[in-house]
């Protein structure tokens, strides 16, 4: 592992399958409280992983026990295959970027991101070329002198990635890299902190709570609700194949809607909505069987609204209760008969006049969607 | 009509009104202000003043013992001349500030690991055991002064405790009977770090009580066992309460006068005890002005590098976010 900056970029499609940090039943409990319960994950070398979750969910726990500041109460931490039971933050081949960034405020920019390297065995030399190249990287070179109270929030997060990234760990774990940033600087900063990730090829744990930003920055995700793994999965796994409610509704917007099983053939199911106000046919999921309660979900944007009866297999007809125009797509909120209210996503793709839209309250609309679009949820 | 014509045609406010006005506008806030200019001014400016001029007095036998222009000029220069020829002076000054110094690095010493220590208990040990560290100002300074005479003298069961330790550690004829701790330096460098420790803990305890501790794991973080961060991250960003402590112990403790005079060498006098004496039994005014205000100057040194770092770390704060 020479020089970070030109190791060979590793993502995750040409990752060595082999798991690199395996959290193997891990649970951390404070007093009664279960901050984790029983988390398995396998990570590979060189992925961003994403942990998503709300607060108390027990995310930051967890990348507390990879960093080493809380010792797990059960289960067990390898990185590289190297058991981490018992080994101090001090000794882990791991390095944290701190949510509040953490910056020595004693310390110039230099000093701060040479801090870590103090304890490697390299000479001075080395060690002013490498603090050199981590500014470089985070392109704050000429900001070497200043104070970290000197510098702006954005500039701060960099040095505080820089600092992290010096002593080249095998894993670096970010605890909500970007929510000290503005929106325009955070949009910035997302690709920026990826190529980073790509320039050096480190692993990356992102703990989050924003879903946008773990979609768009990780390789894959844990979904954790109360202190446990609800999902793992790429984010095109997790938004499109949700396997239980909780993912289902905490990424995105979703419908949902109580369904009973009347009859599963081959790929596809026939399920009783009441709510939707009869039979709808989804993709089946496997596990199911004939009288089986579940749940029905549907995107909004997988919802199409129209004038005339869609010739889709499912269709509801209903009125619309609300319009939200956002610009590039627009909100249309459809009570059906049976009162339910669904949500429907429509992109605003052709530049029309208030009046010329599809529908305005009031109007009576259909809402069709493809069986692929319906999600079963057992979970 | 006639309503119109009194909104146009201006009436003067009555003057008592004027001054209502005045005073709800700015009065109070400048009242605030000025209290404790006033205080200062005539319970700490004005007594220096006096006591600077009587400094350039001379002593006459007359009441108040004090006249100016007895010699040639108006002003006389001979205390201050004498302050640095006369070795009781200087000697008194040098014992005052080793005395001092040694009793503010004994309580920095024994007050940062109890600072720190109080930082790092939970909430609830914390306020209890900043009540003890409180406590024994609840009991008269001088009772407590009076409870360590007790303590050292030499039929005391600490005495005698400390003795049979002594005896039993070192060769039979190198016994002693009795430890001579009263009357000497290390007495008065033993009281004041006891009457004084909370005043080194105090603003230590404040400071460190502030700082992140996510600095100390990102410390760790970095491959720094718990000494190195100590030393890297606690200790350099703990200077101003190290500072602040500091001067609230060897500034009082450089012109104490009762714990000398009570525990301490009487033939190695410390300065606030030279000054009571000159102005008490000697009844030389003129002289123990100069002395003070010698003793006032040196102490400004210090009080001015204080504030200077102070002013620095506020200044700092200032520009953080």
């Amino acid at each position: 592992m020479q020089a970070g900056v030109q190791a060979e970029p590793v993502r995750a499609s040409a990752a060595d399958p082999a798991p690199f940090i395996r959290i193997d039943g891990v649970s951390k409990y404070f007093g009664t409280f279960r901050a984790v319960e029983n988390v398995s994950l396998t990570i590979r070398k060189g992925e961003i992983f994403a942990l998503l979750g709300g607060s108390g969910c027990g995310k930051t726990t967890l990348l507390r026990m990879l960093a080493g500041f809380e010792e797990p109460t059960k289960g067990r931490v390898f990185i590289d295959g190297q058991d981490m039971t018992g080994v101090p933050a001090y000794d882990r081949p791991v390095n944290m970027m701190f949510q509040s960034y953490a910056l020595f405020p004693h310390m110039t920019v230099e000093k701060n991101v040479g801090y870590g390297l103090k304890h490697e065995r390299m000479t001075d030399a080395q060690r002013k070329d490498r603090v050199r190249e981590m500014l470089d990287l985070v392109q704050l070179s000429q900001f070497a002198h200043r104070k970290p109270h000197q510098i702006s929030g954005g500039q701060r997060q960099r040095v505080a990635l820089a600092r992290a990234l010096a002593r080249q760990p095998k894993l670096l774990l970010l605890d909500e890299p970007l929510a000290a940033l503005d929106k325009k600087l955070r949009e910035h900063t997302q690709f920026e902190l990826m190529d980073i990730q790509h320039k050096t090829g480190t692993t990356f744990i992102v703990v989050t709570h924003d879903q946008e930003e773990a979609m768009i920055l990780s390789d894959r995700m844990a979904v954790m609700d109360k202190g446990e793994v609800k999902q793992v999965g790429s984010p095109t796994e997790v938004y499109e194949y949700p396997t239980n409610r909780f993912v289902a509704g905490f990424i995105g917007s979703i419908n949902f809607a109580e369904a009973t099983v009347l009859s599963v053939s081959g790929d596809l199911a026939a399920v009783d909505v009441p709510a939707l106000g009869g039979r709808v046919t989804a993709r089946a999921v496997p596990g199911i069987a004939a009288g089986q309660a579940l749940t029905l979900a549907v995107r909004p944007e997988k919802l199409t609204i129209s004038r005339d009866r869609p010739d889709v297999p499912n269709a509801v007809r209903g009125v619309v209760s609300d319009v939200g125009y956002f610009g590039r797509d627009s909100l249309y909120k459809v009570r059906l008969p049976s009162g339910t209210v669904l949500s429907a996503h429509s992109a605003n793709a052709r530049r029309a006049a208030e009046a010329e839209r599809v529908a305005t309250w009031e109007d009576e609309v259909w809402l069709g969607f493809d069986p692929s679009a319906a999600i079963l949820l057992t979970g | 009509m006639s309503e119109s014509v009194e909104a146009k045609t201006f009436t003067p406010p009555q003057r008592s009104a004027r001054i209502r006005r005045w005073f709800n506008r700015r009065g109070w806030a400048d009242l605030t202000i000025a209290t404790p200019y006033v205080w200062l001014t005539i319970f700490f400016l004005l007594p220096f003043m006096i006591v600077t001029a009587m400094s350039f007095a001379s002593r006459t036998p007359t009441s108040p013992p004090f006249s100016f222009g007895v010699h040639d000029s108006f002003l006389n220069f001979e205390n201050f001349a004498r302050l640095f020829q006369d070795d009781l002076y200087r000697r008194a000054f040098l014992i005052s500030i080793r005395n001092a110094a040694l009793a503010t690095l004994l309580c920095l010493l024994i007050g940062y690991p109890m600072a720190l220590g109080l930082t790092r208990v939970s909430r609830s040990a914390r306020n209890i055991l900043l009540m003890l560290v409180i406590l024994p100002f609840w009991t008269s300074f001088l009772l407590r002064v009076y409870a360590w005479m007790g303590l050292m003298g030499t039929n005391s069961w600490f005495n005698r405790l400390l003795t049979s330790i002594y005896n039993g550690l070192v060769p039979d004829d190198w016994a002693i009977r009795s430890i001579q701790m009263m009357h000497t330096n290390f007495a008065v460098v033993l009281v004041t770090v006891y009457s004084y420790l909370p005043f080194m803990i105090l603003p230590l305890y404040a400071n460190l009580e502030k700082l992140d501790l996510t600095l100390d794991e990102a410390a760790m973080d970095l491959g720094s066992r718990p000494y190195r961060v100590f030393l890297d991250v606690t200790l350099p960003l703990s200077i101003p309460g190290i500072i602040a402590g500091a001067m609230l112990v060897f500034i009082p403790a450089c012109g104490e006068l009762i714990i000398p005079g009570l525990v301490g060498n009487p033939s190695q006098p410390m300065i606030g005890r030279v000054i009571s004496d000159e102005f008490a039994s000697a009844r030389d005014w003129p002289m123990a002005s100069a002395v003070s205000v010698a003793l006032l100057f040196l102490m400004v040194g210090p009080m001015m590098l204080y504030t200077h770092f102070e002013a620095k770390a506020q200044e700092k704060k200032a520009m953080e976010p």
